[in-house]
C-alpha cells in the first residue's frame, strides 16, 4: 500500500518535471536541455521576492516568477535558437550552454549550500491509507491531474492549442494552412518553460533549492521522455510512472542513492529494446526520400 | 553613389602553390608549409620559452589534454555527425582504468597509459552501442548522462575509492616527459586524424554526416561505421584521461567533471569547428583564460558558455576558419 | 518465358497512419528486364521502392529476391545483395568533391568482391575507378567537372552522379527514381546511352518514370500504379492504351 502511495505520488511528481522538455520537443523539435535551469531559475525567483520583497504575497510571487520564466523561455527561442533552427546539432549546443550558463550562474550568484528553500503551501499532514501523507504532496497530486486535463483541453479546443497540435503532428502542413511555426515555436517554449516553473514551486517545498537539482530535473525529463517516446505527451505520462514506481521499489528495496541511476539506466534498456520509446511517433530509420 | 559588393578572391600566391606548382619556390613553399611548421615549432618550444615563467608550465600539460579532447569532439560532431556532450565520460573511463593497471595490477605508467585508451576505448564503444544505430539527439542525450550515471554509480557503490578516488598513481619521470608526451600526442593526433579522414574509410565517414540515407544504400551499415567513428575519439579522449590521472597522480571522481565536457565544445565553436586544429587553438585560448577566471569560481562556466553561444549565433564558423579564409584570399569592393 | 524472376514482389501493402500507400501489389521481374513503373504523383511510387530496397517495412507481402526472401532486411544488406537505387531527392555529399563522391560506394564490401579492381585499399586505385566510372557516366575526364564540390554541380551532374554511385557497386538490378526528372532534352539524350550500356551489361533496370515518352524508348515492360493499387502491366504500348490509365492520369469526363 506504502508502495502505491508514494508510486503514484512521485510519478506525478516525474510527470510534473518531465511536460515541459517534452511540449518543447514535439512542438519546436529542440531538446531543451535549459529546462532544469528553468526549474531552478524559477524557484530561485520566487525565493528572492518572497524574501527580499516583504509583504509581496507567495502567490503573487509565484505568478511573477513564472511569468518571468516563460518570457525566459520565449527570448532563448526569439533571440538564440531561432538563427540555427534546424541545425540540430548546434540547437543542442546551444541549449545545453545556455542551461549550463543558467546553472553556474546561480550557483556562482550565491545559491550555495542548503539554505534557501520555500514554504509548502499547507503546512502540516494528513493521515490516509494508513500513511501519513504531508498536505503538499496531496497538492501535488491533486494539482498535477488538473494540470493533465487542463493541457488535455487546451491543446483540443482553444485555437492556440489546435496550432500547437498541428505544428507537432506535421509542420509543412500546418505551415501551409498558415500557421506561423516560430510563432508556435515562441509559445511552447514559453509554456514549455511555464510548465518547468509551475513544477518548480510545487516541487521545491519539498526540499531545498540546490543547482544540482537543476541537473536532476534535466535526467528525469530526459528519461522519462526517452521511455515515453519523444514526442508523445501520453507516453511522458505513463513513462512516469513506469520510472515513478520503479525508482521507488529500488528505494524500498535498496537504497535512495540509486534514483538517478534507475533513471539513466532505464534509458538505456530503452534505447536497447525500443528505441523509440513506448509511444513515440519517430522510427530510428527515417524515411526522408 | 554606385552599389557595392564584396568579392572575395584567391590570393596569387594560393593559385600558384596548386598542384606541381606547390614547390616552385621557396615563398611557395613557405606559404604552404609556414602555418604548420609554426604551429609544430611552437608547440614543441613551449616548454622552453616557458621556462620563464614557471607557473604557466603546468598550464601546458592540460592544456594539451584539453587539446585531444577537442580535437575528438570536434572529429565527432563535424565529420560524422555525432555530438557528444559527454566528453567526461571519455576522460573518467580513461583515467580510472590506468588507474587501475597502475595501482592495482602494479602496471607501469608506459604501458597502463596506452593499455588504458586502448581497454577504455573499448568499454566506451560497448556502453555507447546501444544509441549509435539511433538518430543524433539520442547520442547526445546518452553522452550527457553517462559521465553523471558514472559519478552516482562510484559514489553509491563506493568501489574505486569512491569519492575519495585512486591514489597513488606513478607519475610520469621528469616534467620534460610529460610536456612532451602530451605534445607530441597532440601532434600525432591533429596530424593522424587530419590523415585519416581524407582516407577513403574517413570519406565513408564523412558521407553518414552529409547523408547516411545514401551510405545505407550503397552497401555499408552506417552502425558499424559509427561504431568505428566512436572507438577512434574514445581512444584519443581516454589517453587524455589517463594522462590527466597521472598528471595529478589521482583519479577521482572529477575525472568526470562537467569541465571536460564543456571546454572542448566551447573550444571547437571558438576555434572553428571541421577543421580538426581550430580546436586545438580554441584550447590554446579558453585553458590559459580559465587560468586567469580561476579566480571567479564557477562563473568561468558562464564565460564559456556565453562567449559560446555568442559564437554559435554571430561567428558560427570559429576564429579557425575566418583566419583561413584571410589567409588564402582577399577581399575588395567592386561596382555591382 | 522459361526465366526465373529476379525480383518477385508478393502482395506488397503499406499504409502510413490512414492512408493505405500501397494497396497487395505484385509483379516479377526478370533479368535483363528494363520495367518502368508509371503513375500520377502520389500512386505510391517511390514507396515502393522503399519498401523493396529495405527504407521502409512493408505491413505485408514478401520481396524475393533470387528466391531468397528479403523482406525487412536492413537496407545495407539489401544493397549489398545487389540491388541498388537513386533517391528521387537526391543530396550528394556535398563536402566532397564529386569523384570523391564515388569513394563511398567503392568503399563498401560489395565493391570490394564485385568491383572487378584489384584495389587492396589502397589510397590510389578507387581514385582512378571513381574518375572511370564517372567518364563512363557521362563526366569530360578532363576538365575539372570531376574534381569540382558536388555541391556545385549543375542538376544533370548530380543525377548521373547519382547513378554513378549506383553503378560502381556493380549491382544486379538498380531502381531509378525518376532519373529523367528535371534533365533537359540533351542531357536525357546524354544519359540513353548509359542506359543502353547498362543494358547491354545485363543489369535489370526498374525506372519509375514521369516522362513517357523516353521511358518507352527503353523499357520491355511497364506497370502502372495509382492510389497505391496495380492496375495493368505488359507491353509500354499496352499499356497505354489502357482506359484505366488515362482515366489515372487525366481523369474522367462526368457527364
Amino acid at each position: 500500500m506504502e508502495i502505491l502511495v508514494y508510486g503514484i505520488i512521485n510519478s506525478i511528481i516525474l510527470s510534473l518535471m518531465s511536460l515541459g522538455f517534452s511540449l518543447v520537443y514535439s512542438i519546436a523539435r529542440v531538446p531543451n536541455f535549459a529546462h532544469g535551469a528553468l526549474y531552478i531559475t524559477t524557484g530561485y525567483m520566487v525565493w528572492l521576492m518572497v524574501n527580499k520583497l516583504q509583504g509581496l504575497p507567495y502567490i503573487l510571487a509565484i505568478i511573477f516568477a513564472i511569468g518571468a520564466t516563460a518570457i525566459i523561455g520565449a527570448l532563448i527561442y526569439r533571440c538564440v535558437l531561432i538563427r540555427i533552427r534546424g541545425m540540430e546539432i548546434s540547437e543542442i549546443i546551444a541549449t545545453y550552454a545556455i542551461g549550463l550558463a543558467i546553472l553556474e550562474g546561480l550557483r556562482w550568484g550565491g545559491l550555495r549550500g542548503m539554505t534557501f528553500s520555500l514554504p509548502p503551501f499547507y503546512p502540516g499532514a494528513v493521515s490516509m491509507f494508513g500513511l501519513l501523507i504531508d498536505y503538499q504532496r496531496l497538492i501535488i497530486v491533486g494539482t498535477g491531474i488538473l494540470t493533465f486535463i487542463l493541457l488535455y483541453l487546451f491543446t483540443r479546443y482553444t485555437k492556440i492549442g489546435l496550432a500547437l497540435r498541428g505544428i507537432a503532428q506535421d509542420e509543412r502542413a500546418a505551415m501551409m494552412l498558415g500557421i506561423n511555426s516560430d510563432m508556435t515555436a515562441v509559445i511552447s517554449l514559453a509554456i514549455g518553460s511555464a510548465l518547468a516553473g509551475f513544477a518548480a514551486v510545487l516541487l521545491l517545498p519539498l526540499g531545498n533549492i540546490v543547482v544540482e537539482a537543476g541537473y536532476n530535473v534535466l535526467i528525469f525529463a530526459i528519461a522519462v521522455c526517452v521511455i515515453g517516446g519523444l514526442g508523445s505527451w501520453g507516453g511522458t505520462i505513463v513513462a512516469s510512472f513506469i520510472i515513478g514506481f520503479a525508482q521507488i521499489l529500488t528505494e524500498a528495496l535498496g537504497s535512495s542513492h540509486y534514483q538517478m541511476v534507475v533513471a539513466l539506466l532505464a534509458i538505456i534498456l530503452t534505447l536497447l529494446i525500443k528505441p523509440s520509446g513506448l509511444f513515440g511517433k519517430q522510427k530510428e530509420l527515417e524515411e526522408r526520400v | 553613389m554606385e552599389a557595392m559588393r564584396k568579392e572575395r578572391i584567391d590570393r596569387g600566391l594560393k593559385v600558384r602553390t596548386e598542384g606541381i606548382y606547390a614547390i616552385s619556390g621557396v615563398r611557395e613553399i613557405l606559404y604552404l608549409l609556414g602555418p604548420r611548421l609554426l604551429l609544430i615549432v611552437g608547440l614543441m618550444a613551449l616548454p622552453l620559452v616557458l621556462e620563464l615563467a614557471p607557473y604557466w608550465k603546468r598550464v601546458i600539460n592540460i592544456m594539451c589534454a584539453y587539446a585531444l579532447l577537442a580535437i575528438s569532439f570536434d572529429f565527432l560532431a563535424n565529420y560524422v555527425g555525432l555530438v557528444c556532450l559527454g566528453g567526461a565520460f571519455f576522460t573518467g573511463v580513461g583515467g580510472y582504468f590506468s588507474a587501475i593497471y597502475n595501482v592495482y595490477f602494479g602496471i607501469p605508467v608506459y604501458l597502463a597509459m596506452p593499455l588504458a585508451a586502448i581497454t577504455g576505448a573499448a568499454f566506451c564503444t560497448l556502453c555507447l552501442l546501444p544509441c549509435l544505430p539511433l538518430r543524433g539527439v539520442y547520442f547526445a542525450i546518452v553522452t550527457l548522462m553517462y559521465p553523471l550515471l558514472f559519478t552516482r554509480i562510484i559514489e553509491a557503490l563506493n568501489i574505486l575509492g569512491g569519492t575519495n578516488g585512486i591514489t597513488g598513481l606513478d607519475n610520469l619521470p621528469g616534467s620534460y616527459t610529460e610536456h612532451y608526451v602530451i605534445i607530441l600526442m597532440v601532434l600525432a593526433s591533429l596530424f593522424g586524424m587530419r590523415r585519416f579522414v581524407n582516407e577513403d574509410i574517413g570519406l565513408v565517414l564523412r558521407g553518414v554526416k552529409d547523408n547516411d540515407q545514401s551510405v545505407r544504400a550503397s552497401g555499408i551499415s552506417v552502425t558499424r561505421m559509427k561504431i568505428i567513428a566512436v572507438f577512434v575519439a574514445s581512444l584519443i579522449g581516454c589517453f587524455a584521461g589517463a594522462y590527466i590521472a597521472h598528471l595529478y597522480m589521482w583519479a577521482g571522481i572529477s575525472l568526470f567533471a562537467m569541465d571536460f565536457s564543456i571546454i572542448p565544445i566551447a573550444s571547437t565553436v571558438i576555434g572553428g569547428g571541421g577543421t580538426l586544429v581550430g580546436p586545438v587553438i580554441g584550447t590554446f585560448i579558453l585553458v590559459p583564460l580559465s587560468e586567469f577566471l580561476r579566480f571567479f569560481g564557477t562563473f568561468r562556466i558562464v564565460i564559456y558558455c556565453a562567449v559560446l553561444v555568442g559564437f554559435i549565433m554571430f561567428k558560427s564558423e570559429g576564429l579557425m576558419i575566418y583566419f583561413q579564409r584571410k589567409y588564402h584570399q582577399f577581399e575588395r569592393w567592386v561596382k555591382v | 518465358m522459361s526465366e526465373e524472376a529476379i525480383l518477385s514482389v508478393q502482395g506488397i501493402s503499406k499504409s502510413f497512419g490512414g492512408v493505405k500507400a500501397l494497396d497487395n501489389v505484385s509483379f516479377d521481374i526478370y533479368p535483363g528486364d528494363i520495367f518502368g513503373i508509371i503513375g500520377p504523383n502520389g500512386s505510391g511510387k517511390t514507396t515502393m521502392i522503399n519498401c523493396i530496397s529495405g527504407f521502409i517495412r512493408p505491413d505485408s507481402g514478401h520481396v524475393l529476391f533470387e528466391k531468397k526472401d528479403i523482406t525487412g532486411w536492413k537496407p545495407h544488406k539489401i544493397a549489398h545483395i545487389g540491388i541498388a537505387r537513386t533517391f528521387q531527392l537526391m543530396r550528394p555529399y556535398y563536402s566532397l568533391p564529386a569523384y570523391k563522391n564515388l569513394i563511398i560506394p567503392l568503399w563498401s564490401p560489395r565493391a570490394k568482391k564485385f568491383g572487378g579492381w584489384r584495389g587492396g585499399g589502397k589510397h590510389g586505385d578507387r581514385d582512378t575507378v571513381a574518375v572511370d566510372i564517372l567518364e563512363e557516366i557521362g563526366f569530360e575526364r578532363d576538365s575539372r567537372v570531376p574534381y569540382k564540390l558536388a555541391s556545385t554541380l549543375p542538376t544533370g551532374y548530380q543525377k548521373r552522379l547519382e547513378l554513378a554511385r549506383c553503378i560502381a557497386m556493380r549491382p544486379q538490378i538498380i531502381f531509378c527514381d525518376e532519373v529523367f526528372s528535371g534533365l533537359s532534352m540533351s542531357e536525357i539524350a546524354g544519359m540513353m546511352p548509359l542506359i543502353e550500356k547498362l543494358k547491354a551489361e545485363g543489369v535489370t533496370l526498374i525506372m519509375v518514370e514521369h516522362r513517357l515518352r523516353e521511358l518507352f524508348r527503353v523499357a520491355n515492360r511497364v506497370m502502372a500504379l495509382n492510389f497505391g493499387q496495380k492496375l495493368v502491366e505488359g507491353d509500354p504500348r499496352v499499356v497505354i492504351e489502357n482506359p484505366k490509365v488515362r482515366e489515372a492520369y487525366l481523369g474522367t469526363e462526368e457527364v
